[in-house]
């Protein structure tokens, strides 16, 4: 007999369908106000914090709901948003700057569901309200910088071999050393091209030998910077207090972050766009400030302010704020705000000898930051400008290595802001926000109940029309079309990476439109078979038959669209394409295989004289 | 029940002809808004500044206006969005450090006369992001449709892969014709229409495609114009009903998705109606033009399993 389903078959359709629905089944839950509690870099969140804060949220009154532990992150149930706040404020003061306290929506997935993996679809900022930014590294400044670490490191090997040099100097792209004679040339690019591997050595005239990056070794630079950023970024994110903040790398010189639910813009934007480092420097003593401040610097100097107040440095570098691995504010034994500074062992070492040697000199503190001045190169790269202040001027007074502190700055704040900006670490590259895009919450959820809206209207008319026109057949066709959003909804839940935006949603609208298209070719085939006099059972065979490989084909294309738009494209345009390529291969599914099964079963292996279609 | 009761084939190919007059016309118009008006690129491609805010009451856009002016943004193009209490606010790029923050200097300026103001969005694009974009979303089209083409020429024919790919090069000029024509804005959710809009135009494309290629095949005799009238007339039911569900839920997500939506809407909607008349008039007719005969698309002869091999010993 024609039309029968094998047990196989059945078993297949019945096994995917349910799969996609329970994981599906996560997004019908709904979400939680919750707090998220986790450590900074030197702390983490015990078990033993669960009590401290059930305690302190019950000292406020405040409701909770649940208090869970785990993943080193505390996260607090609340039953509205009001608590929320409050419980976030109250935190924030009790935990102190160590944790992070950050505001979040949990999924209220049942523990059964979650056991198994499911969780609910991840919203994207378009409808779950939040920042996003892009960022662009500076690679000019980045191989700039690396040019000068060479540079110094020029000078002091040289030294140390005692091959006698005129002058190096930093030149648009290479390093320029100029020798007294000819035999000590030579010895030198022997000796650099043995110890320095990573430059390309030229002789020049005039004695000099010039030397650049090679290939490979400005792409490490490049990539170095980016990740550096990255990680940077993540530690300022993390001090922002936001739950699933994503950092991320996109093309070769850009950074996505993604702060979803930031209320405060501003404060984010001035805390990921500062840059800044820190170099500790001893002031030069043997010359006269008032020379250099009339024009005449002595080269080993460099004349800086500290407000109004000029001071001559010292032009080497005791520590670079790249060793700098921690800085915390707070105050000193007389009250006095200060900052504590802990450096990794390199910058100890260095620290602890230069702090031996000279001991009741007096050390500053140069702050750097960098600022792009929104002039753009003939690269099209932006130009950033280098700004040097001194803080602090202190006497060292005794030596010290890897922990100090710098004192007598202006206020609380002060310390506070230089502590963080100092803890988020030195950047070798500046980096500038060139893209943002704000979603306010409220904006967020309208999106998301006008998707909804769209999806069930979309949704409605073409089923009532599928009944009208295909009776019977229309109902199967209109199964299989539920069914379709379903797995669209569980494949979405189950992929890690697929967010659902308002272009996805839209997606899924057109989804929605198009998924009937299969079984208007297959239905339509099988009138024509009828008409044509076939007995029904023979139409229903030739008509899914015939049909499949022009839907194949129709597909396939149209996913090629998909994935191109998937390769070029964004965020949202991202989103899109996903929800397009998933819904044409479900689409493909349950158009082709699930209503043959329950086309199969009502009408197949038995005797039937007239179809209703 | 059935759309159209359908005895005879209906003569599709006599019209072939004005069709391609028409399409023609139309295309050069199209091409000729574009050079002349361009396209109302967003906020994506061109770069600058967008501010949407929302009142309790019904925005004094005006008021609005003239506040922003003495605040030295008096580029500023303030209008509606949406509904009258929600207001838009554009910015032209601008030099200066300054550019990152100006969207929250404006609600800013906007709380002091009004507190209430809500935010609703701010976006900031770079002028350089703008710039790559407009050459990706080229890029993108361009690499879909040689995809296309050349997977429809392995599938089919390259007759009807020119065919195809013509009547996708027609709906999307027609599409951006549209946009420069009305002026809507044009931003990266209307290029992903666009780009939808080829693979619906596609699918109808095929099933054409697919029935005249299966006619070729069944029917020994008869001109070719003749069979690709049987085929048209034979899928006419299917296209119709196929772009019937597909408005059907466009119109539901025009009138239902919100006014963020309504570019991505309006160029599906028009998308399918003009995608549905060139799988008609134009994928048949260039694959006709460029001489199209039964002998291009007979299957290629089966070898008979065993038949060339010499038998084993």
């Amino acid at each position: 007999m024609l039309n029968q389903n094998s047990f196989f078959k059945v078993l297949v359709v019945l096994f995917m369908v349910l799969m996609c629905g329970l994981y599906a089944l996560p997004n019908l839950y709904g979400e939680d106000n919750a707090i998220q509690i986790s450590g900074t870099r030197n702390t983490t969140v015990t078990a033993a914090m669960e009590t401290q804060v059930t305690e302190a949220l019950a000292e406020n009154n405040i409701a909770v709901k649940s208090v869970e532990f785990a993943d080193e992150q505390l996260l607090i149930r609340l039953p509205d948003s009001d608590s929320q706040l409050k419980a976030r404020d109250m935190l924030d003061v009790e935990l102190g700057s160590d944790y992070v306290v950050a505001m979040n929506l949990a999924p209220d997935t049942p523990e059964w569901l979650e056991s198994l993996g499911g969780t609910p679809m991840k919203l994207g900022l378009d409808l779950r309200g939040g920042v996003h930014f892009l960022m662009e590294v500076d690679m000019n400044e980045a191989i700039k910088k690396s040019m000068e670490d060479a540079e110094s490191d020029f000078r002091t090997a040289l030294r140390e071999e005692k091959l006698r040099y005129r002058s190096v100097n930093v030149r648009d792209g290479f390093i320029d050393i100029q020798f007294r004679d000819e035999a000590t040339l030579d010895k030198a690019e022997f000796f650099l091209e043995n110890r320095n591997r990573d430059l390309v050595y030229e002789e020049m005239d005039d004695l000099i030998l010039r030397a650049r990056f090679s290939e490979q070794k400005l792409a490490e630079i490049r990539d170095y910077a980016v990740k550096q950023n990255i990680t940077i970024i993540r530690n300022r994110v993390n001090q922002l207090g936001v739950a699933e903040p994503v950092v991320q790398k996109q093309g070769a010189d850009r950074i996505v972050v993604q702060l979803p639910g930031i209320q405060d813009t501003a404060q984010a934007k001035e805390i990921l766009n500062a840059t800044a480092t820190l170099e500790f420097r001893m002031v030069d003593q043997d010359n006269d400030v008032r020379d250099a401040v009339n024009g005449r610097v002595p080269p080993g100097s460099q004349l800086l302010y500290e407000g109004d107040r000029p001071v001559l440095l010292d032009k080497r570098i005791v520590v670079t704020g790249n060793h700098i691995i921690d800085a915390n504010s707070g105050v000193d034994e007389y009250g006095m705000p200060q900052v504590s500074i802990s450096l990794d062992s390199e910058g100890g070492n260095k620290m602890s000898r230069n702090t031996r040697e000279n001991v009741g000199q007096p050390m500053a503190t140069v702050f750097i930051e960098y600022k792009a001045t929104g002039e753009r190169d003939a690269n099209d790269k932006l130009i950033f400008e280098r700004e040097e202040e001194v803080i602090n001027v202190a006497t060292i007074r005794g030596q010290f290595a890897s922990n100090f502190q710098i004192t007598g700055l202006g206020s609380p704040k002060e310390a506070r802001d230089l502590s963080l900006l100092l803890r988020a670490g030195a950047l070798i590259a500046p980096i500038q926000i060139v893209e943002e895009r704000t979603v306010g919450p409220s904006l967020g959820q309208e999106n998301i109940d006008l998707g909804m809206q769209a999806i069930m209207w979309g949704l409605a008319l073409v089923l009532v029309f599928m009944l009208i026109y295909y009776k019977a057949f229309g109902i199967v066709a209109n199964i299989a079309l539920a069914l379709n959003l379903v797995m669209i909804v569980g494949i979405m839940s189950m992929i890690p990476g697929a967010t659902l935006s308002l272009p996805g949603m839209a997606g899924i609208v057109l989804t929605v439109g198009m998924a009937v298209d299969a079984n208007v070719l297959i239905f339509e085939r099988i009138r024509e078979e009828l008409r044509e006099g076939r007995s029904p059972q023979q139409a229903i065979h030739h008509g899914y038959d015939s049909a499949f490989s022009t839907i194949l084909d129709a597909n396939i294309t149209t996913f090629i669209a998909g994935l191109i738009l998937f390769a070029v494209g964004t965020g949202p345009i991202k989103g899109f394409s996903i929800t397009l390529m998933i819904g044409i291969a479900t689409s493909m599914f349950t158009a082709i295989i699930v209503t043959r099964v329950i086309v199969n079963a009502i009408w197949g292996g038995r005797r039937v004289d007239k179809l209703a279609i | 029940m059935q759309l159209l009761k359908l005895s005879n084939t209906i003569n599709f190919m006599k019209l072939r002809l004005p069709a391609m007059v028409l399409s023609s016309v139309l295309i050069f118009a199209s091409l000729f808004s574009l050079f002349t008006n361009s396209l109302n690129w967003g906020l994506d491609f061109t770069g600058g500044t967008l501010i949407e805010v929302g009142y309790d009451q019904a925005a004094d856009l005006s008021a609005i206006r003239s506040t922003l002016a003495e605040n030295e943004f008096a580029d500023a193009i303030v209008q509606n969005f949406g509904s009258s209490t929600e207001v838009l606010i554009r910015l032209a790029p601008r030099e200066g450090v300054k550019a990152v923050t100006i969207g929250d200097q404006v609600i800013d300026i906007l709380r002091q006369t009004d507190a209430s103001v809500e935010k609703r969005r701010i976006e900031f694009v770079g002028p350089n992001v703008g710039e790559e974009l407009t050459e990706q979303g080229g890029l993108a089209m361009l690499v879909a449709l040689i995809c296309i083409l050349i997977y429809v020429a392995a599938r089919f024919e390259w007759r009807f892969a020119l065919g195809s790919v013509s009547a996708l090069v027609h709906d999307v000029f027609l599409t951006l014709g549209l946009f420069s024509v009305l002026q809507i804005e044009f931003d990266l959710t209307v290029l992903a229409a666009v780009l939808a809009v080829i693979g619906y135009s596609l699918n109808d494309t095929i099933v054409v495609s697919d029935r005249i290629r299966e006619n070729f095949r069944k029917i020994r005799k008869g001109e070719p114009e003749e069979i690709v009238n049987i085929s048209l007339t034979q899928t006419l039911n299917r296209t119709i009903i196929t772009s019937l569900t597909t408005v059907l839920v466009l119109v539901a997500l025009f009138f239902k998705g919100g006014a963020l939506i309504h570019g991505f809407a309006t160029a599906l909607l028009f998308g399918v109606v003009v995608g549905t008349y060139s799988s008609i008039y134009i994928a048949s007719s260039v694959a006709l033009a460029l001489g199209i005969s039964k002998e291009d698309l007979m299957a290629p002869q089966v070898e008979k399993e065993g038949e060339d091999l010499d038998p084993l010993p």
